[in-house]
């Protein structure tokens, strides 16, 4: 069922006029005959609108930062910060030296009214020395939170001096909550501080196995990475760093040996891919690892960058492989899938990756859109020349790198590199829009209310979203399927995760608890009896 | 597991936190307000802190928890936050048209100092509607702070002794418990024929019922008329003394109800003192049903004393509720070795003072001696674990990881419970929460017998 723009209207006249006003640049409805559409992205959120938005700090510190295992990630602020970041996001990780996995570790400076009158400056100094002293880690990180820069607490030079105190690296990300419009602006200060200090801090100039790849902006919530380094390993790719799911400080110091940068999330890490591309010479593909026809797609344009008649073959066989494995599997959740339409709202790139894997089990997503993301997840990267720079942005600075004397090197012709780039996403993200259906929605930053009114109009059979809206969309009667979090499921990246996602994207539907909803009651009078010749019985 | 943790003790002086056990104070200011009939908290605030709160509130409790924010920016962190939250309230009311709003501070607006009174004045606020707020700031107490300074502003804000004589009724004030416990406690109330105002009250609001259909701001929360009838009342019951004690506190200074600070009717003792005082207030006679339910409590007690006797037990977790278990633990024969909480211990910002005072007398009365730590960390606790092991520990879902890496039983209660469901529905709360924590706390205990028992010495009967 479309949607018409006065439906939309209609829906967004209940709000005051500035809020109306500025929502309506949010939404927009898929017109492929419109030519280039344009949505409003990346700005703030209106206060009192209810968002499911975060800040920087959980950008940079919850999510980017987080997953990294070698490292003791210390929030500085007071207790809250760290406690909602300590083991929230599913990012698994192993290590072989548990005793230098930090994942189920929380550390907070956890400041007090003193700390934040006369500064908290020596807290955090004698923090960071029992931190190095304890677990005696390869490196350390100080992410801030609001009060940090309010009261000038110089978080650089605090780990500055502990790192020449204690000889390891210390540092310090400016990710205080306020910055930016959401999560986002806090990927970028993430980004920027790891390309300055880790990456590329290695002695390796060369990787150690066959067709190095680094593989950015995977998370491995549930385990997807681990799912997506099977199957890259078994066409024969060496994985040399994962930024940053199951990451590490070690690996992604080694991470420009790499021969070609993957970009699972576009948002939240193309500043590094940007960057590596600049300064190494390596380019980066944007791949989609979610849903089996992406991935199959991903992997052959793997192949054709690498154009390795081996590596080719090879990728053809695994793909056959695992499609005869999984196909059978995927069929008998499509028997219950089939005609379903979603709802597909998500962080910075979900949004878009799971509509593939929803339309391969027969599902039309009549609404997606993100909750962070920028104008060129929705309409691809040539916008960004476009996209005007306004009080919030600007106040990310954008850390400008050139190009390595000793390492950068130009990984194919100049020719070549013009021809792949006609054939396959090289250096290059297309955006949600292109592959939205006409008559669609797509909307950026869905709040409360317009989630509310998309449901009763569009009525769809699922909804993809996160823990915040989850129990709301239950409550209406119509499952909710955690993207972030995967309902504690997974994997759903790779051939095997997109037997899980069926798996549960079916239980969803046939569920018998939906059955219950209307008690007997309900649906029978309190007073039963029957008419006789003799009158009522 | 937590394998980077030491069993040597590591001199630790610098004030951080290593694996908390406490969050903020706005996430309990949040709890709190939802705990108004009709009320949509507000976080004055960054965006992520909402968001935070709403996350984990929504995780302990499997259902929505509604809350706006003031999304703040960098230039309001700059200027003040007054256009935001006037913004907020606008667009508050005529978008999702609450009843009340409760506004709430975290770090960054009490760092700037936004004065929230001033902006309420200002603020462009329909008829018939209400604005309140508390200040919580994030860099004091604990999240258990948080709730007590929204339940006290609830008595700032509308209790009112508009009756000349007091009424024949008492304030319940639950504390930072579940809308499972809060029913219990109305439910003990009910049986004593004590009429009442529970507030704040998240039954009804946060354990609500699948129905098909989405309702913004359901039936259950105190009312904005209860609210002020609290200051007519004849007696204020503050059960716990760190989350419920200010309000009562208040409530007397304001409305001169006398006021009793009990301590959160965990286990047989604590439910005894709840009933008494119910009993005395009202000089009515315990009813056979509740003597039948304390009765089948004791029964069961002695049935499986053997079960419990002389078991070492590790105890963490929010104040009120660590002091009800340890008390329990101690009242089932076994012995609370470690007793620690997040939250610091007495005055705010303070770490020494009544939770260490109160678990010693505890643990003392029963000759024992124990590791009692206010304002401390998981990472301590795990510390003195391996130093003593336990057969038991009691605590929120972080727990999991150090009864993993000691392979201990582990016992669910608290906030936050983030990997079990239901827990939120049932209460730990009177006789009938008090068996349902033996229920819980033998099955940990035989369930892990079970496990470790040879084939020879796996038994039927147990």
């Amino acid at each position: 069922m479309a949607m018409t723009l006065e439906q939309i209207s209609e829906m967004l006249a209940k709000y005051p006029v500035k809020v109306e006003k500025n929502r309506k640049k949010h939404i927009v409805i898929k017109d492929s005959a419109a030519g280039r559409q344009e949505i409003e992205a990346n700005t703030r959120t209106i206060p009192g609108i209810i968002t499911n938005r975060g800040c920087a700090y959980a950008g940079c510190k919850g999510v980017v930062l987080g997953p990294l295992k070698d490292m003791v990630h210390i929030t500085h602020g007071p207790i809250g910060c760290a406690f909602y970041t300590w083991g929230a996001r599913r990012n698994k990780a192993r290590s072989e030296d548990p005793g230098q996995n930090f994942m189920n570790y929380c550390v907070s400076t956890d400041m007090q009214e003193s700390d934040i009158v006369f500064g908290g400056e020596k807290k955090l100094a004698k923090v960071i020395d029992e931190v190095a002293e304890i677990f005696k880690p390869k490196a350390i990180t100080v992410s801030a939170t609001c009060p940090v820069g309010l009261i000038g607490d110089d978080i650089n030079a605090v780990a500055k001096a502990a790192e020449e105190r204690l000889g390891i690296p210390i540092l310090a990300f400016s990710c205080e909550g306020y910055k930016g419009v959401s999560q986002s602006a806090g990927h970028h200060i993430a980004n920027n501080g790891l390309m300055e200090r880790v990456i590329g801090a290695g002695e390796r100039e060369e990787a150690d196995g066959k067709y190095p790849i680094n593989i950015l902006g995977e998370y491995n919530i549930g385990g997807d990475s681990w799912e997506i380094e099977r199957i890259l390993e078994e066409v024969g790719y060496t994985v040399v760093s994962v930024m940053t799911g199951d990451g590490s400080y070690e690996d992604l110091q080694n991470a420009h040996t790499a021969e070609l940068n993957l970009v699972q999330c576009h948002r939240s890490i193309n500043y590094i891919a940007g960057m590596l591309e600049t300064k190494y010479g390596t380019p980066w593909l944007k791949v989609n690892f979610i849903g089996v026809a992406a991935t199959a797609e991903s992997l052959r344009n793997m192949a054709a960058y690498f154009d390795d008649p081996a590596l080719t073959a090879r990728t053809e066989e695994v793909i056959a492989r695992e499609l005869a494995r999984v196909e059978p599997q995927l069929e008998q959740y499509r028997k219950l899938c089939e005609g379903k339409t979603a709802f597909c709202f998500v962080g910075g790139s979900r949004g878009h990756h799971y509509q593939g894997l929803f339309a391969e089990l027969g599902i039309d997503t009549v609404l997606a859109g993100y909750e962070f993301a920028h104008r060129d997840d929705y309409e691809g990267r040539e916008v960004i020349p476009e996209i005007k720079t306004d009080a919030d942005s600007k106040n990310i600075p954008d850390l400008h790198v050139s190009a390595d004397e000793r390492r950068f090197r130009l990984k194919m012709s100049p020719e070549r590199l013009a021809e792949l780039k006609r054939q396959i996403p090289l250096s290059y993200y297309a955006g949600m829009n292109a592959d939205m259906a006409d008559g669609t929605i797509m909307v950026d930053d869905l709040n409360h209310y317009e989630t509310e009114e998309f449901i009763k109009l569009l009525k769809p059979d699922i909804f993809a979203s996160g823990i915040k809206d989850k129990y709301v969309v239950q409550k209406m009667g119509i499952p909710a399927k955690q993207l972030h979090s995967y309902d504690y499921s997974g994997p759903y990246a790779g051939f095997n995760g997109a037997v899980n996602f069926a798996r549960d994207v079916s239980m969803g539907f046939v569920s018998p608890t939906w059955n219950f909803i209307v008690p007997p009651w309900k649906d029978e009078p309190l007073l039963t009896g029957s008419v006789t010749e003799e009158g009522v019985a | 597991m937590l394998d980077a943790t030491p069993k040597e003790f590591n001199e630790r002086t610098s004030g951080g936190m290593i694996n908390p056990a406490k969050t903020c104070q706005p996430i309990g200011a949040m709890y709190a307000a939802l705990g108004v009939h009709g009320c949509l908290p507000h976080s004055h605030g960054s965006q992520g802190c909402c968001s935070f709160h709403r996350m984990h509130l929504t995780r302990h409790f499997r259902d929505p928890v509604m809350a706006s924010t003031s999304s703040f920016t960098e230039g309001a962190s700059v200027f003040g936050g007054g256009a935001n939250l006037k913004t907020a309230i606008k667009n508050i009311f005529q978008i999702y048209n609450p009843e009340i709003i409760a506004v709430h501070t975290t770090c960054l607006t009490e760092t700037i100092g936004d004065d929230i009174p001033s902006i309420i004045k200002e603020a462009d606020i329909p008829e018939g509607k209400v604005v309140f707020h508390a200040n919580t700031p994030s860099y004091q107490g604990s999240h258990i702070t948080g709730f007590s300074n929204m339940t006290k502003a609830m008595v700032g804000y509308f209790a009112e002794a508009s009756a000349a004589i007091k009424k024949e009724q008492v304030n319940l004030i639950p504390g930072f418990v579940n809308p499972g416990d809060m029913r219990e406690i109305k439910r003990i109330a009910h049986l004593m024929g004590a009429p009442f105002i529970m507030f704040p009250d998240t039954s009804g609001v946060v354990d609500t019922p699948m129905t098909g259909e989405f309702v913004m701001f359901p039936k259950g929360g105190t009312t904005l008329g209860e609210l002020g009838d609290s200051g007519n009342s004849k007696l204020t019951v503050a059960l716990g003394r760190f989350a419920s004690s200010d309000a009562a506190e208040a409530l007397a200074k304001k409305c001169k109800v006398p006021a009793v600070t009990l301590k959160t009717p965990i286990g047989i003792k604590a439910t005894d003192a709840l009933v008494m005082a119910l009993r005395r207030a009202f000089v009515r006679e315990v009813p056979w049903e509740l003597e039948e339910e304390r009765g089948q409590l004791v029964d069961i007690m002695t049935d499986t004393h053997f079960h419990f006797h002389g078991k070492k037990v590790a105890i963490f977790g929010d104040p009120d509720i660590v002091t009800g278990l340890a008390e329990f633990a101690v009242s089932l024969g076994m012995a609370p070795v470690h007793v620690l909480t997040g939250t610091p211990g007495g005055a705010i910002g303070s770490d020494v003072g009544s939770f260490e005072e109160d678990i010693a007398a505890i643990v003392g009365q029963a000759g024992l001696k124990a590791n009692i730590k206010a304002g401390g960390d998981l990472f301590t606790l795990h510390q003195l674990i391996k130093n003593e092991p336990v057969d038991l520990l009691i605590g929120n879902t972080y727990g999991k990881y150090i009864a993993r890496a000691e392979d201990v039983p582990f016992v669910r209660v608290g906030f936050p419970i983030l990997d079990r469901s239901v827990h939120s529905y049932l209460p730990v709360v009177g006789y009938r929460g008090a068996m349902r924590l033996i229920e819980m706390i033998a099955g940990a205990l035989l369930d892990r017998q079970d496990r470790d028992a040879a084939d020879e010495d796996f038994e039927l009967v147990m």
